[in-house]
């Protein structure tokens, strides 16, 4: 079973976006036949068979938002461990976000982590370019540099920081416009933010937490809709998290702006209740909010205010987490549990069906950060990136048994709906049974 | 040590008339236990809240007009005084707590985050684990490290103030030196005047005294009240001459000066005039009114020295109060144990 991309692979009775079970044959990286043809076809012969029966085919999942850690801290995460993480989560392509040390601001370094992605081989792994040097907020990167590097870089962003100056901000939405680049912001005012902790409400009150209010993300992703239909740009806000956040950029599509929205699986389950125990895995930037907001965004998400679910991964090493609150780093893992936790909050609610799933998690992400190859159609000549879920399996989320270096998963403990059976990247089995990848 | 305990419990039978009236007597077949760990004034009910209280009016007692101000109580137990912040009321009331119930006691003063030592706190829980401490008394600059220690130790943790978040030994003297004068809390008005957005003795003591049936009512400018103060037991004002009047009892709060660089007032000045409690002022509180402060003051700021030295001033007192409260909350947590013991031998 040691699958490689020349091996024709025959799925049968997988349901497309849980639709009509047909069979799907892939060869050569691609599917070459669907339905009656896929069986009839001469490469079937010799194609390896996969019983796909109760199954639910998707096109492979693209999270524009990943931190894969390398370079600099590969103690918490490598290109290598979160390319697995990633394909056992349903993955075939991840966005690496830039605050690596040294920070991908340069050509060299997208380059290295794209080089250094498809040598691992596990999911196509597009390096996300530095707004600005060292993400300092002081002057701008070589976003042409990067974008014409073999990275071939569209999306750029700070985050971890917001690019916070105004003039700054509309200088880089300008520019990319030569490339048809996207800037991603971490909408985040730093002085309404200054040693912020968690969510500023009742919560936050009662624990002594100094507060994060919502408006710090509010009035910075109002201000970037302002400059992006000034400058006639493209923008994408990062992690949106407050329901006042959906209103802003719900107004700014009505009227045209060219703004599009992600929202993690986090900010869609967990709530600022969770702080409570002053565990830091809880901790995490933007912070956890109300249950009013995860309802917000849950509803946004289903009418298309919100564009995709992206994981935010942020893995960190347990000297990192194992701290007092306001010294522990923020972010959680994401790429093993997004799926589930959509399914969970979207899928079975009733407020996304899988053709929804298939569009938030990878169809639109693909098309923000000017994907070609994936989140495509499940139909014969389209590349065969595809995920495999069993929908009616359940599983109890460990931190200590995901691929990551790093175990700080909010979801420790927590029985979630949904199992990635497996992932084809180019018709190449990436995670499950005989993908050599623990499953 | 079963004997030092028939000696409390004992005093708790001769508690006659000199004795404040202890309210809400809790059924005697139900021992009252406190939770494992002290870490937040929510922890405790009313029944267990009076039952500290009532247990360091007997220790009072007990101690009263001895030329030895020991109880052999704890004898052969470790009490580790673990403070990451600097506090040198609050180590040496907890220390002379711990030393006249004859415990040992381990000072550890890490000053600084751990983070910055390289040690993490969780390092720091398994070195006194490892050492068998049975009670950890931890003052910290991050809100919840007591909470995360106690995961992390066997012994009892006590919170000696965390962050912006509590100090609920704070809040039992509090308590116990309102009842002193007041008596029962139930229906007592009393005013916190201050920075209530940072301060671990507001939160610890808006939980205690309304558990105990106090009225309170928090004064302190808008930008000094957390947001989400509207869902605490408390009403909530701007106007500190009209909360004063016929009030019970004032708690001042330390407004400290590196707040200004926050933007959080104008001026020391003008908070003064605003919410300083000067002569005045004083005289709108209730002819019985006492006024208290956690300490240390800026005298001249949030209160004149006329006022912090004058009549019906308890500041004094509050300190004093301090030692016999922690001695009561380190009995009562390590008297399950302390039974036990007995029992087997």
């Amino acid at each position: 079973m040691r699958a490689n991309s020349a091996a024709a692979v025959l799925i049968r009775g997988a349901a497309p976006y849980g639709e009509q079970p047909l069979d799907l044959l892939l060869a050569g990286g691609l599917i070459v036949a669907t339905g009656a043809a896929a069986s009839v076809d001469e490469r079937a012969a010799a194609a390896e068979i996969i019983d796909a029966d109760g199954l639910v085919v998707l096109p492979g999942l693209v999270d524009l938002h990943t931190h894969l850690r390398e370079p600099g801290r590969e103690d918490a995460e490598t290109v290598e461990s979160g390319s697995a993480a990633a394909a056992l989560g349903g993955y075939t392509a991840v966005f690496a976000m830039p605050n690596t040390d040294p920070t991908a601001d340069t050509a060299g370094v997208v380059e290295q982590v794209y080089r250094l992605g498809r040598d691992v081989g596990l999911v196509d792994v597009f390096p996300i370019g530095a707004v600005t040097v060292g993400r300092k907020g002081e002057r701008l990167a070589e976003l042409a540099a990067m974008a014409n590097s073999a990275a071939h870089v569209r999306v750029f962003s700070d985050d971890g920081d917001c690019v916070s100056d105004a003039l700054l901000m509309r200088r880089a939405l300008e520019y990319v416009k030569a490339f048809d680049g996207v800037i991603a912001q971490h909408a985040q005012e730093p002085r309404l933010t200054q040693g912020a902790q968690m969510h500023e409400g009742e919560v936050s009150a009662r624990l002594g937490l100094a507060g994060w209010p919502a408006v710090a993300e509010e009035a910075i992703i109002a201000r970037d809709c302002l400059l992006t239909d000034h400058v006639g740009s493209r923008l994408h806000v990062c992690h949106l998290s407050t329901a006042g956040s959906v209103e802003v950029v719900a107004a700014a599509k009505k009227r045209g702006t060219a703004v599009t929205a992600e929202v993690t699986p986090h900010h869609l389950l967990l709530t600022d209740e969770r702080a409570t125990g002053y565990d830091p895995v809880f901790k995490v930037n933007p912070p956890l909010r109300t249950a009013a907001d995860t309802a917000a965004l849950r509803k946004a998400l289903a009418d298309g205010v919100i564009d995709i679910v992206a994981t935010d991964h942020a893995p960190h090493a347990s000297q990192d987490k194992e701290t007092e609150w306001d010294n522990a780093s923020p972010g959680m893992l994401g790429l093993q549990t997004a799926l589930s936790v959509v399914i969970d909050t979207m899928l079975r609610p009733g407020l996304l069906d899988w053709r929804g799933v298939a569009r938030v998690m990878s169809e639109t992400p693909s098309r923000i950060g000017g994907l070609t190859e994936h989140g495509r159609p499940i139909a014969a000549g389209e590349p065969a990136n595809l995920v495999l879920i069993d929908p009616a399996a359940s599983w109890t989320v460990s931190g200590a048994a995901l691929a990551s270096l790093s175990a700080n998963t909010p979801y420790e403990g927590m029985e979630l709906p949904g199992r990635v059976v497996a992932t084809y990247l180019r018709g190449r089995r990436t995670a499950g049974a005989g993908a050599g990848v623990a499953g | 040590m079963t004997t030092t305990v028939r000696q409390i419990e004992q005093g708790r039978a001769a508690s006659g008339p000199t004795a404040p009236p202890t309210p809400a007597q809790t059924p005697d077949t139900a021992p009252i236990r406190l939770p494992r760990h002290l870490l937040s004034a929510g922890d405790l009910n009313r029944a267990t809240a009076e039952h500290v209280l009532s247990t360091a009016e007997r220790i009072e007692q007990a101690i009263a007009g001895r030329e030895v101000r020991k109880l052999p109580t704890l004898r052969g137990r470790t009490v580790v005084n673990l403070f990451f912040e600097d506090s040198t009321r609050t180590r040496i009331s907890f220390e002379l707590a711990a030393k006249r119930l004859s415990a040992d006691v381990i000072t550890f003063s890490a000053k600084g985050s751990s983070v910055s030592k390289g040690e993490s706190l969780k390092d720091t829980a398994w070195t006194l684990q490892a050492m068998g401490a049975d009670a950890v008394v931890c003052r910290h600059s991050s809100s919840g490290a007591p909470q995360q220690l106690s995961a992390w130790v066997d012994g009892h943790v006590i919170n000696a103030g965390d962050g912006t978040h509590e100090h609920p030994t704070q809040a039992l003297l509090d308590a116990y030196t309102l009842r002193r004068h007041l008596g029962p809390l139930v229906g007592r008005r009393i005013v916190v005047v201050g920075d209530v957005l940072h301060s671990r003795v507001a939160r610890s003591n808006v939980l205690l005294l309304s558990t105990l049936g106090a009225q309170l009512t928090l004064v302190a400018p808008p930008t000094l009240l957390p947001v989400g103060v509207q869902a605490w037991p408390v009403e909530v004002s701007y106007d500190l001459d009209a909360a004063l009047v016929g009030a019970d009892a004032v708690m001042m709060l330390r407004v400290q000066r590196e707040r200004m660089s926050g933007a959080f007032f104008p001026t020391a000045r003008e908070y003064s005039r605003s919410y300083g409690l000067d002569g005045r002022r004083r005289a709108l509180i209730a002819p019985h009114g006492i006024v208290l402060h956690p300490g240390p003051m800026n005298r001249g700021m949030e209160i004149t020295p006329q006022v912090a030295d004058g009549a019906g001033s308890v500041i004094v007192e509050q300190v004093a109060n301090g030692v016999t409260v922690r001695m009561a909350v380190l009995y009562l947590l390590l008297s399950g144990e302390i039974e036990m013991a007995g029992g087997t031998a």
